[in-house]
């Protein structure tokens, strides 16, 4: 009995002391403009998507009154996500045509929401010291005579390219081969890999030749060289094995769910309209990347800052 | 002649087989190198991984028009969702129209402290309360309590699936024999490979990430609740039948009470499964602690990771702490009869409950105890030092540890793998099945040519190589670490003190945390996944060691103390000999834990099967060749554990002239 009436005289001294109680602070739930309703928009692991989508969300949030529902997801289990009705949208797109035939042609469940106005380009970079001291490397017709640098355990006695993030398509083996480079294939396998790689090369002035694209954030820290490879024209690329040009410039676009662009809700207008540059991406994601604010501080300093860009996004009247 | 000498003649013949098997590889790989390799390019296709592919979108497409999942999988589905959001609510999520969850950090901790006391003792509810108290100190209460309801959730529904399937597995020797192959494939079959096909079913949230945890955890519940039942002892058994038991209450009054304590390591190793599953299931958007791990690792940002990854070790280790000493307690009780009067113990209930309502109540109403306190967030300090320690490291040690990567490289790794790729398979394959026969026996041979032919038919042959190289690299330098480290601990106190807290935080704290830091000493290459290896593997190698070590008799160690055995001789003459089947039980448990990083290996640059596996979850078109390098991996598990554990059996026949031992694993 002692231990039961210690216990609710401690209780009693703790209430006494007391302090706010919950949900007294008034939180009323700010009036929610209607219409928009409930808006699931996944959120694909890499920092430019981080970017696009923290300020979709913002503008969803704050001038839409929409409830926004973030989902962070690998690409294809997003886009399954059309199929099952879980995600509304994808707001960048590395092209994925096998995608957009399953999904947009076959199930008919997503369709194309127009540019995200970014350019996407992929390719072979080295670091900018190596580019300096070797001007001549950005020409593909000289790899092979630096081909020694590259050398590495991995290697195998050839120079090392290093590949891949494996969400990637890559034609480098067929590159290499049909290029006639003297050259191996080594997959990184991840971003992460790719660019701690690329930032001791710049530190250590170690040589490194690899796979990347841009946009990406990382080139505001090391502003990588891409190497020119004989240009891409149309169909150039056709058939994988036999490939000897550079990759395609890419569109980043944004796809929605059938669902989602039939609904009427302003926040599909949002996501159609929605467009900016390498730059502005850039920027936001430098925020995100080094600055180290939370994607929804960086997007709500950018809105901040561009009023007449968002402006141009919202639905009309 | 008597089989002792017998077997004693056989042994030194055997070694020599074994040197003729490897001479004639070399051989033949000089003569015949570069001939049926089955090399397969990284984007290359065979025609049963498209037709993998295939059938996996032909199971999407019925998703919608087919029962099984209309009628089955979708209450499954809804009844998981339902179950993980209402721990939610209670514990981590702003739920029935309030700002906050039910219970805030003050009655989170004092509950869980309360349960702590009441089933193991006061160190470890001291020790509850400190781990509780940190996730808020860490700045990642919310985050932490997510992470915490994801998985009491999942190990409840295992221990709900896997103890019956258990009993019985422990009672029925045909189910037993059905049920381990299955468990084989779900603990060795990598989790990328299923992790996209189960957001078909079971949609985004929470229930994919349960099940998919789940897939994980349940092994080692079933497994261990096995071993437990089948290990009551015959006196027992046979002295409830003599009583008139009938089966039924044989099982009740007596197997089930005397298979207790070990149910409850079998609860204890679930919730270290489930809790591994914590970065990875947060690709399919599972909330918690894990997502920091991952989104931390976009922008490379070591501390945050690091501080993330800290939260997850501390509740491993409060978990773990807190049912082992449940498990020690049962065990006492059970040695001594009831301690204390029912009485007293009720009394004891009354007052923690009372306690814990009480903080419970606080904690629901006013706000101080419901969100923990931003002024005592100290993230930002461990943030910043992991961040500086990282820094540091890349930048002075980067010099030493390339000469290493290079020497072990070039000096083993490279030619193994050289003579495993470049040799014809059908020439590995050979010598393979030779040294199975030699090692283990014709069964392990057998399994061996099987699973050997299952890799040229999944055609990933040449990438299985590769993968099986540096798999037996990083397993030979788990055991070098775990027979040293191991027998400093086993013979050390004072040394088990200092490491085991370091050999949990390997084994718990996420890959994906330190994979940036030796990125930068090692850059992407093989070595790295095989140190990513050996740092999740040599734990276990070593814990094992140890406790063989310390399992030896004190007289035998003093008898040889008193005959004037140095301690070199002592370690290598008796202790390491007795130890035997506890260092070759830690060398097939190394190998497994190896096996199961080669996905994450694929991630830092060790490119073959685990590449494949990433490649096959990341792009449409490869998700075939996934699934197949999925497989793949699994086959390797099997055959080397069937090996090993044939290895095993021999070595012990030899050393104790064929005495009985119980195998266990995990």
């Amino acid at each position: 009995m002692r231990v039961v009436t210690l216990v609710t005289g401690a209780g009693l001294l703790l209430t006494a002391c007391g302090g706010a109680k919950v949900g007294e602070s008034g939180s009323a739930q700010s009036g929610a403009k209607t219409g928009c309703g409930t808006f699931n928009l996944a959120i694909n692991p890499w920092v430019g998507y981080e970017a696009n989508a923290a300020v979709i969300a913002h503008v969803a949030e704050k001038q839409l009154g929409c409830k926004v529902v973030k989902k962070d997801l690998k690409e294809e289990v997003a886009w399954q996500g059309f199929a099952t009705g879980e995600v509304d949208a994808i707001v960048e797109n590395w092209a994925h045509d096998d995608l957009k035939k399953k999904y947009i042609e076959e199930q008919k469940v997503a369709v194309n929401a127009g540019p995200t106005g970014n350019k996407g380009v992929i390719g072979w970079y080295v670091a900018p010291w190596m580019a300096e001291k070797y001007p001549d490397i950005t020409d593909w017709k000289n790899l092979n005579k630096y081909a020694d640098l590259f050398k590495t355990s991995e290697s195998g006695g050839k120079g090392q390219l290093l590949d891949g993030d494996p969400s990637f398509v890559t034609n480098d083996e067929a590159l290499v081969k049909n290029l006639k480079l003297n050259y191996k294939v080594v997959y990184a396998g991840s971003e992460t890999a790719l660019i701690s790689a690329f930032r001791q090369s710049q530190k250590e002035q170690k040589p490194i030749i690899g796979y990347f694209y841009e946009p990406q954030w990382f080139l505001s820290e090391v502003r990588l060289v891409k190497v020119n490879l004989p240009a891409y024209t149309p169909g150039c690329d056709a058939d994988p094995a036999k490939v000897a040009c550079d990759y395609p410039p890419y569109e980043l676009d944004k796809i929605v769910s059938k669902r989602f662009a039939d609904s009427g809700s302003p926040a599909y207008t949002l996501v159609k309209n929605f467009t900016w540059t390498n730059d502005d991406q850039n920027l936001v994601a430098k925020y995100i990347a080094q600055d180290k604010m939370t994607p929804e501080e960086a997007a709500a300093k950018w809105v901040a800052d561009n009023p007449g860009k968002v402006k141009a996004w919202l639905p009309t009247g | 002649m008597t089989a002792v000498s017998v077997a004693a003649a056989k042994a030194p013949a055997r070694r020599h087989l074994l040197l003729v098997v490897l001479a004639a590889w070399v051989l033949g790989w000089v003569v015949l190198r570069g001939r049926d390799t089955l090399a397969l390019g990284g984007a290359e296709l065979t025609p049963l991984h498209t037709a993998l592919g295939e059938g996996m979108d032909a199971v999407d497409d019925s998703r919608n028009s087919n029962p099984f999942f209309l009628y089955f999988v979708n209450y499954i589905r809804l009844f998981i969702d339902e179950a993980v959001t209402f721990v939610q609510a209670l514990i981590s999520q702003p739920s029935f129209g309030r700002p906050v969850p039910v219970l805030g950090w003050l009655g989170v901790t004092g509950l869980a402290a309360g349960i702590a006391l009441l089933y193991g003792n006061r160190r470890v509810a001291l020790l509850t309360a400190a781990g509780f108290l940190s996730f808020g100190v860490l700045g990642l209460w919310q985050e932490s309590m997510d992470t915490l309801a994801l998985t009491l959730t999942a190990v409840a529904l295992s221990l709900a699936v896997g103890i019956p399937l258990g009993v019985w597995a422990g009672l029925s020797d045909r189910f037993n024999r059905l049920v381990t192959p299955v468990l084989d494939f779900m603990q060795t079959m990598p989790t990328f490979v299923y992790l996209a096909p189960l957001t078909l079913f079971f949609l985004i949230g929470p229930a994919s990430a349960t099940v998919a945890t789940m897939i994980y955890a349940i092994p080692p519940a079933i497994r261990i609740t096995a071993h437990g039942i089948r290990h009551v002892s015959h006196e027992t058994l046979e002295a409830g039948a003599s009583l008139g038991a009938t089966a039924a209450q044989s099982l009740r009054h007596v197997r089930l009470p005397m298979a207790k304590q070990t149910i409850i390591v079998g609860v204890n190793q679930t919730i270290m499964a489930a809790l591994s599953m914590a970065t990875i299931a947060a690709l399919i958007d599972a909330p918690g602690l894990g997502q920091t791990v991952l989104k931390a690792l976009q922008t490379l940002d070591v501390g945050t990771a690091f501080n993330a990854g800290l939260a997850i070790v501390i509740m491993a280790v409060v978990l773990d702490r807190v049912t082992s000493a449940a498990s020690r307690r049962v065990e006492a009780e059970r040695r001594a009869g009831r301690l204390r009067s029912p009485r007293g113990r009720r009394l004891e209930v009354a007052g923690v409950l009372g306690v814990a309502g009480v903080l419970g109540y606080l904690s629901y109403t006013y706000v101080w105890a419901a969100e923990f306190p931003a002024e005592a967030n100290l993230g930002s300090y461990v943030r910043r030092a992991a961040d500086a320690a990282s820094v540091w490291v890349q930048d002075n040690l980067a010099a030493y540890t390339d000469a290493v990567k290079n020497l072990l490289t070039n000096a083993l790794l490279n030619p193994f793998e050289a003579l495993l790729t470049g040799s014809p398979w059908w020439l590995v394959a050979a010598a393979a099945v030779a040294v199975a026969l030699l090692v283990g026996n014709v069964r392990a041979a057998v399994v061996t040519a099987a699973g050997l032919a299952a890799l040229v038919l999944l055609g990933l042959w040449q990438d299985s190589m590769v993968t099986l190289a540096s798999t037996l690299v990083a397993t030979v330098l788990v055991m070098i670490l775990g027979v040293v480290a191991g027998v400093w601990m086993g013979r050390s106190d004072r040394a088990d003190t200092v490491l085991r807290p370091v050999l949990d935080a390997g084994q718990t704290m996420p890959a994906f945390v330190y994979l940036v830091p030796i990125l930068g000493l090692f850059g992407p290459t093989r070595f790295t996944a095989i140190i990513a290896a050996v740092v999740f593997a040599a734990p276990v190698a070593i814990k094992l060691v140890a406790e063989g070590i310390r399992g030896v008799s004190a007289t035998t160690v003093e008898a040889a103390t008193s005959a004037g055995a140095s301690t070199w001789q002592l370690i290598s003459k008796v202790q390491l000999p007795m130890a035997r089947s506890a260092v070759t039980l830690a060398a097939s448990q190394g190998l497994i834990y190896v096996l199961s990083m080669v996905v994450v290996g694929g991630l830092v640059g060790a490119g073959a099967l685990g590449y494949d596996v990433v490649a096959g979850f990341s792009q449409h078109q490869l998700r075939g060749k996934g699934l197949a390098a999925g497989l793949a991996i699994v086959v390797l598990g099997i055959v080397l554990d069937r090996v090993m554990r044939a290895a095993t059996q021999r070595a012990d026949a030899a050393s104790h002239g064929g005495a009985h031992r119980t195998s266990h694993r995990n």
